[in-house]
């Protein structure tokens, strides 16, 4: 269920024990930061940054004020996510861009930490934004890793610069002569995947940056990385001066601990992070907005954001007129699933509201081909009338359905409970607006 | 043990190297609270996550009291033994045909895995065919062409994009028309919450169980040693669709060593089958728990 819902399930839980209790004592705080540590520990949250964290809140939280104030609750939760904002970096942090074109970003890391995928994701948003990147493959050691650059730069839209398996230096000198010929303002260099303790290869990209020193070099880290996350981006950045960390794969139902520790140890921002398999599957990293997340309380300004990527305002008036009044019907449901489509996975996106997270546990609300292929039938296969008003819909009606789109009144029972389920969503969504923002705890 | 010692060798290079930590921790001291505290800390600090660390540590508070053991220094084998106990599994030895997929999460090594298996039965005298059943990641199925050929075993592939499960079906009937012993299965990287991928997976697995029911079949997971507790996760998912038979732990040659392992012990009877400690085709070593540990501490 998305990036850290592990890790909130885990925290709302222990807030909402503590929210139970009127009045707090110190015993309680303490109780419940033991609790927290065991939660970070397991979102693989790095031991020394747990033990600061914790003496951080607990510092703050058990100061008379806090506790003899109305709500003790509310204020714990407060400074857990005021100190777990710092912890990721305080603000979004911007790329930088060279003061005379082209800009130079080099890509660095372990390997198998998704650099190259990575390097399309950039490459699009970057074109998207209207400048024009120029993608440098430089990863001269894996096998068949420059055919990968180029099959991303196709689906990219974006060029891909090589020159087989030579020394990265002149690669990159070619690069920069390419750019100032066709105009690119912007090389993204692909790298090898190296060890931190392999000093060869860690002298061949430190090399780099003596040469040509890049605006940018950004530090990939996979997001599933344990404890030693941050021996390799101390490491890393070290040689290298890093600056930023690119955290991928945040899309699987990793915790995500590296993003708390990282920052906390390099002292280097979080720039972006890498949310799915498509190459728009890419989010600038807001440490505030991440810090809800984590805590369960939604990231509302992400997934509007999504949401104005995928509808044109005027569709968004209309849904949200249909939203309100509660007229949403399955006929609208059917166009918006290839909306919600291209504003990523659905799971994800509920993680986002505020107080959903870890509500849908354990059910599937997951968009597939075939399932949306069954879903198109059995919406077809119903009356105007019932589409209109799915809650009319029974027993014998179910049948006939199931009989028409050749499905089981199984896969019709769970269609409606889904569409269920979104309603519910949207209707939360649009009142998030109405009512401002509320603690779900 | 050559690839032991390489495995050593990258620990000295690096300060923070558990076998460090280890050494430091037994050295000299008096086997008080600050004692068992930093033992923790060495524990949690090498990814054995909350619970096999608590496990570990209470077995061994006891075992120190029962033996009235007071120096670390002799604490130290007790120590090892119950490591080495808690990952240690007996594996029943391979029989031909036989056939193994190797799944897991994006990024951990899949394919450079199959590379290194290819070389492993070839230099047991076995005939191999490698199936690029990841046809979805960009390049993949040259990637392993590359390894086929430094191997010098046969691949199956497709285009790009097509049904893995057909390229396993081609794999296996073209074993079983050459009389081949080993079929490895390379498949794409899934992140382990993508149901239709996992679904996929599924797939390709009912494929080799209809095809090949009297093969030895073993699914392995191959993990990343820097990966933390969500290896847990991973081994789960991938478990309820493959039925996993055992582990192979990649990626051991960085200063990550894989402490995930007892935390995937602690829950369920999973065997590390193989480590991978390099990107050369010879960088791959059966598993010994003895010597897994004893890297760990020196």
């Amino acid at each position: 269920m998305g990036a850290f819902s592990g890790l909130s399930e885990r925290l709302s839980h222990i807030f909402s024990k503590l929210k139970d209790k009127g009045k707090l004592t110190e015993l309680e705080v303490k109780g419940a930061m033991r609790e927290v540590r065991i939660a970070l520990l397991e979102a693989d949250v790095n031991l020394s940054v747990v033990k600061q964290f914790i003496n951080n809140v607990t510092e703050k939280a058990v100061g008379e004020q806090v506790l003899k104030s109305l709500s003790p609750a509310q204020q714990v939760i407060a400074i857990v996510k005021d100190e777990l904002t710092a912890v990721m970096g305080g603000d979004s942090s911007k790329l930088k861009v060279a003061d005379k074109p082209p800009t130079i970003i080099l890509m660095c890391g372990l390997q198998g930490g998704g650099k190259t995928t990575m390097c399309g994701k950039l490459a699009v948003m970057l074109r998207k934004q209207g400048k024009k990147p120029l993608l440098v493959a430089c990863d001269i050691y894996r096998p068949a890793a420059i055919k990968q650059l180029q099959v991303v730069g196709k689906n990219a839209d974006v060029p891909v610069f090589e020159m087989g398996q030579i020394d990265p230096q002149k690669i990159v000198k070619g690069a920069l002569k390419e750019a100032e010929s066709k105009g690119y303002d912007t090389l993204i260099v692909d790298t090898a995947g190296r060890l931190h303790i392999d000093d060869q290869l860690m002298d061949e990209i430190s090399g780099l940056k003596k040469t040509f020193n890049p605006d940018e070099i950004l530090l990939v880290v996979d997001a599933m990385t344990g404890q030693d996350a941050v021996n390799v981006a101390k490491a890393f950045n070290d040689v290298m001066d890093v600056t930023g960390v690119v955290l991928t794969k945040l899309d699987g139902d990793t915790r995500g601990g590296a993003a708390l520790s990282i920052r906390a140890v390099t002292g280097k921002p979080i720039k972006f992070c890498g949310t799915g398999e498509k190459l728009s599957d890419i989010e600038v990293f807001h440490p505030e907005r991440m810090a809800s997340r984590i805590l369960g309380m939604g990231d509302v300004l992400t997934l509007i954001e999504k949401a104005q990527n995928a509808y044109t305002e005027e569709e968004a008036r209309e849904m949200q007129r249909k939203m309100r009044e509660k007229t949403f019907t399955l006929e609208d449901y059917l166009a918006q699933i290839d909306k919600m489509k291209n504003m990523g996975d659905v799971s994800q996106m509920i993680g986002m509201i505020p107080g959903m997270a870890g509500k849908l546990k354990g059910q599937d609300v997951s968009v597939d081909e075939s399932k949306m292929k069954k879903v198109k039938a059995i919406i077809q296969s119903m009356t105007p009338a019932e589409r209109q008003n799915p809650d009319s819909i029974k027993g014998s009606h179910k049948k006939r359905i199931a009989a028409g789109s050749g499905t089981t009144i199984q896969d019709v029972n769970s269609l409606l409970k889904q569409f269920a389920q979104v309603r519910e969503m949207m209707s939360r969504m649009s009142n998030i607006g109405k009512r401002g923002f509320r603690m779900p705890f | 043990m050559g690839i032991f010692s390489k495995l050593a060798q990258g620990l000295k290079k690096t300060k923070e190297a558990i076998a460090k930590k280890f050494y430091s921790l037994f050295t000299g001291r008096a086997l008080d609270e600050e004692f068992f505290d930093d033992l923790e800390n060495v524990l949690i600090s090498s990814d054995l996550g909350v619970e096999a660390t608590e496990q570990i540590l209470e077995r061994f508070k006891d075992e120190c009291f029962e033996r009235r053991i007071s120096k670390a220094e002799d604490a130290r084998e007790l120590l090892k033994d119950i490591m080495v106990e808690s990952i240690d599994y007996e594996v029943a030895p391979y029989e031909y045909p036989l056939i193994i997929l190797v799944a897991g999460v994006n990024g951990v090594g899949k394919t450079t895995a199959i590379g290194k298996l290819a070389k492993y039965f070839k230099n047991k005298g076995k005939s191999v065919v490698m199936a690029a059943a990841d046809t979805f990641r960009a390049a993949a199925g040259e990637q392993l062409e590359v390894w086929s050929q430094r191997a010098g075993v046969r691949l199956i592939k497709h285009e790009e994009g097509s049904d893995p499960a057909a390229v396993v079906f081609d794999a296996l009937s073209s074993a079983k028309a050459k009389g081949t012993d080993v079929v490895l299965i390379d498949t794409a990287g899934r992140l382990q919450n993508k149901k239709n991928l996992m679904n996929e997976l599924s797939k390709i697995n009912k494929v080799v169980e209809r095809e090949c029911p009297d093969a030895d079949y073993r699914t392995y997971i191959v993990l990343d040693a820097t990966t933390g507790q969500n290896a847990l996760s991973q081994v789960e998912a991938f478990d309820e669709i493959i039925d996993v038979d055992g582990i192979i732990l990649n990626k051991m040659d960085g200063t990550a060593k894989g402490g995930v392992v007892f935390a995937i012990s602690a829950e369920r009877e999973l065997p590390v089958i193989f480590v991978g400690v390099g990107e050369k085709i010879d960088d791959l070593a059966e598993f010994d728990a003895q010597t897994f540990i004893d890297s760990l501490f020196e």
